[in-house]
């Protein structure tokens, strides 16, 4: 089967697995979580360079921060398919005694995650400590994170922001959802910000978009394109433009799958969208 | 009763100085982070020596902690620096969240705490960084009394693994303990022995409850001192056990008393062995603009104020 194909089967796996994880326990993110699942199964699968296993300081491997860490079914499910932990695990989101809480924690030690994230805003600069500290470690390997757009409206973000191209934090690549929605609304609505690529380009980042954020193609050449972005002096932002909801089309264009999950009507319908591939967990 | 000398007054601040310094030259995996506030942090011999592992965040609270929590990963052991308010209330969440929560090694290193910042005010005189910091699991909370106490704490923390809030202060105070003494985090130490009323103090109050203990003497009250550093973990024993000989305890702090180290000692002794307490600190309020002298006077911060919660507390047996 042709790469693409099968990163395609993937992807269509793991659709299924955030649906059936927030469905079975009546909560969690499923818009963001669909929008940026052609984005954690490239990534994982195609651009970053990764160790056996896990081990917390990731010397001479590629990071990833997830910031916005609502979406955790997606990086959830990319995570055990990429063989971090068992895919069985995907069964106890957000259960009692589970290492697979609501938001990502390294508290309860699930591989793969170095930071808890949810309280939004944080990431970059968590991301731009870890891009540091590969530096001082001659460690040539990059930091990646992902953040969303409306979370760009905490104001930790400008801080780290205006820091990572003022100290020639070259060895980041941090990609921003640009599914221009949030809780309340379109962000438009919410709190218009303008050009995000003026306001990166405006603080000395070099900036590349992605219009077909939802594109394994697109994503794949626009981070490869992104790579040979890093090493010259500037951070490096990718504007990834998705849909929420992506994959199933009564979740699309709308914020009103940001925090709510299917019933058990709508899980069948999105599922059958989505049939199985890889096997569910 | 142990008399105790001044070797001639200094900043506990410059105590941190100087101990991170000495990392600097023993330990490579140390780096600095600073807000703005080197000088005020005494940080300049450390960033003299290390450029290459200091980093000026500018100011940038949030930041600053952000990547010292990222500096973790790749083994740094980062220690942030600005003042006491700007450690804390300004930045809980990120410390929660990236610090606490995340379980990172970070050094959260306070200056300028409590009201003997003086003149600048009560916004920048935090009395509540010791209650914030206590409350976040996992957090461990020291608060030395002197030069000699802050550097070795400063020593000592850089090998505990986990995050770490130490608090010191700016005004030039007693330097009394010991010069090359070993920190052990979570260990009380005893200064003098009594038997008529344990008083445990922390930061600049310890110098004032052995200025106290004399003068008790000299009415013939006998004060057994003890010297908390840690305020998390509290060294339990080191207290049940004082007051099972005494009988009553006094508490004193450059802190706020809701919150502060009375609220854990009484804690400790409600459930263990129930003691009459009076706590010396600041009493729900703010700070305000003068001399730390007279700032510590008016907040009943000071010697005096501790020997008469000990007449009271005594009574109270």
């Amino acid at each position: 089967m042709p790469r693409l194909e099968e990163l395609q089967d993937l992807t269509t796996q793991v659709r299924r697995d955030i649906l059936r994880m927030v469905h079975k326990v009546n909560s969690g993110h499923p818009g963001g979580s669909l929008g940026c699942a052609e984005f954690f199964v490239a990534l994982y699968n195609e651009i970053m360079e990764l160790n056996e296993g896990f081990d917390m300081d990731g010397k001479g491997e590629d990071l990833f921060f997830l910031s916005n860490g609502h979406i955790s079914p997606v990086f959830y499910s990319v995570l055990a398919r990429s063989g971090y932990f068992s895919v069985d695990e995907l069964n106890t989101f957000r259960l009692i005694n589970s290492r697979l809480q609501g938001h990502p924690t390294t508290h309860e030690g699930l591989p793969g995650i170095r930071i808890a994230s949810g309280s939004l805003g944080q990431g970059l600069s968590v991301a731009i400590g870890a891009a540091t500290a590969k530096k001082l470690n001659k460690d040539s390997n990059l930091v990646y994170s992902l953040h969303g757009d409306g979370e760009l409206q905490e104001g930790q973000n400008w801080e780290a922001i205006m820091y990572a191209s003022a100290k020639k934090v070259d060895n980041i690549i941090a990609t921003i959802d640009l599914n221009g929605q949030q809780i309340d609304g379109a962000t438009d609505t919410v709190l218009p910000m303008g050009s995000i690529r003026a306001k990166f380009e405006a603080f000395g980042w070099e900036v590349l978009d992605i219009e077909e954020g939802n594109n394994l193609e697109a994503i794949i050449a626009g981070l490869k394109k992104a790579k040979t972005m890093t090493g010259n002096g500037k951070p490096v932002c990718v504007l990834l433009h998705t849909v929420m909801g992506n994959g199933v089309d009564f979740m699309m264009h709308t914020h009103a799958w940001h925090g709510k999950a299917p019933n058990d009507e709508q899980l069948e319908k999105a599922l059958a969208q989505n049939p199985e591939t890889l096997g569910d967990y | 009763m142990k008399k105790y000398i001044d070797q001639g007054k200094n900043d506990t601040r410059s105590g941190f100085g100087a101990g991170l310094t000495e990392l600097g030259r023993t330990n490579p995996n140390v780096v600095a982070l600073c807000a703005d506030l080197i000088g005020s942090l005494k940080m300049d011999q450390f960033i003299k020596e290390n450029p290459e592992r200091f980093f000026q965040i500018g100011i940038a609270e949030a930041n600053m902690m952000g990547i010292a929590a990222g500096l973790t990963i790749g083994g740094k052991i980062p220690f942030t620096g600005t003042f006491a308010n700007f450690s804390t209330g300004r930045v809980y969440d990120q410390i929660r969240q990236s610090i606490a929560y995340s379980n990172k090694n970070v050094k959260i290193c306070a200056s300028h705490a409590g009201v003997t910042l003086g003149e600048d005010g009560a916004t920048h005189q935090i009395l509540e960084d010791l209650g914030l910091m206590k409350m976040l699991p996992g957090m461990v909370v020291i608060n030395p009394c002197d030069y000699n106490q802050t550097k070795a704490a400063t020593i000592a923390i850089a090998d505990y693994e986990g995050p770490v809030y130490l608090r010191f202060g700016r005004p030039k105070v007693a330097n009394f303990t010991a010069v090359d003494q070993k920190f052990e985090i979570g260990k009380a130490l005893h200064l003098t022995e009594g038997t008529d009323v344990t008083i445990v103090a922390t930061g600049h109050l310890v110098w004032e409850a052995l200025i106290a203990a004399e003068t008790l003497e000299s009415q013939g009250i006998s004060a057994e001192v003890i010297n908390i550093h840690t305020i998390k973990p509290l060294d339990a024993n080191a207290i049940i056990n004082s007051v099972k000989k005494t009988g009553c305890i006094v508490t004193a702090e450059e802190h706020n008393i809701l919150g502060g180290l009375g609220e854990s000692v009484a804690r400790v002794l409600a459930t263990n062995h129930p003691t009459p307490q009076e706590f010396v600190g600041t009493n729900d309020t703010f700070g305000e603009s003068g001399t730390p002298e007279e700032l510590m006077d008016k907040y009943g911060l000071n010697n005096k104020a501790i020997v008469n919660a000990v007449v009271k507390v005594i009574k109270r047996k």
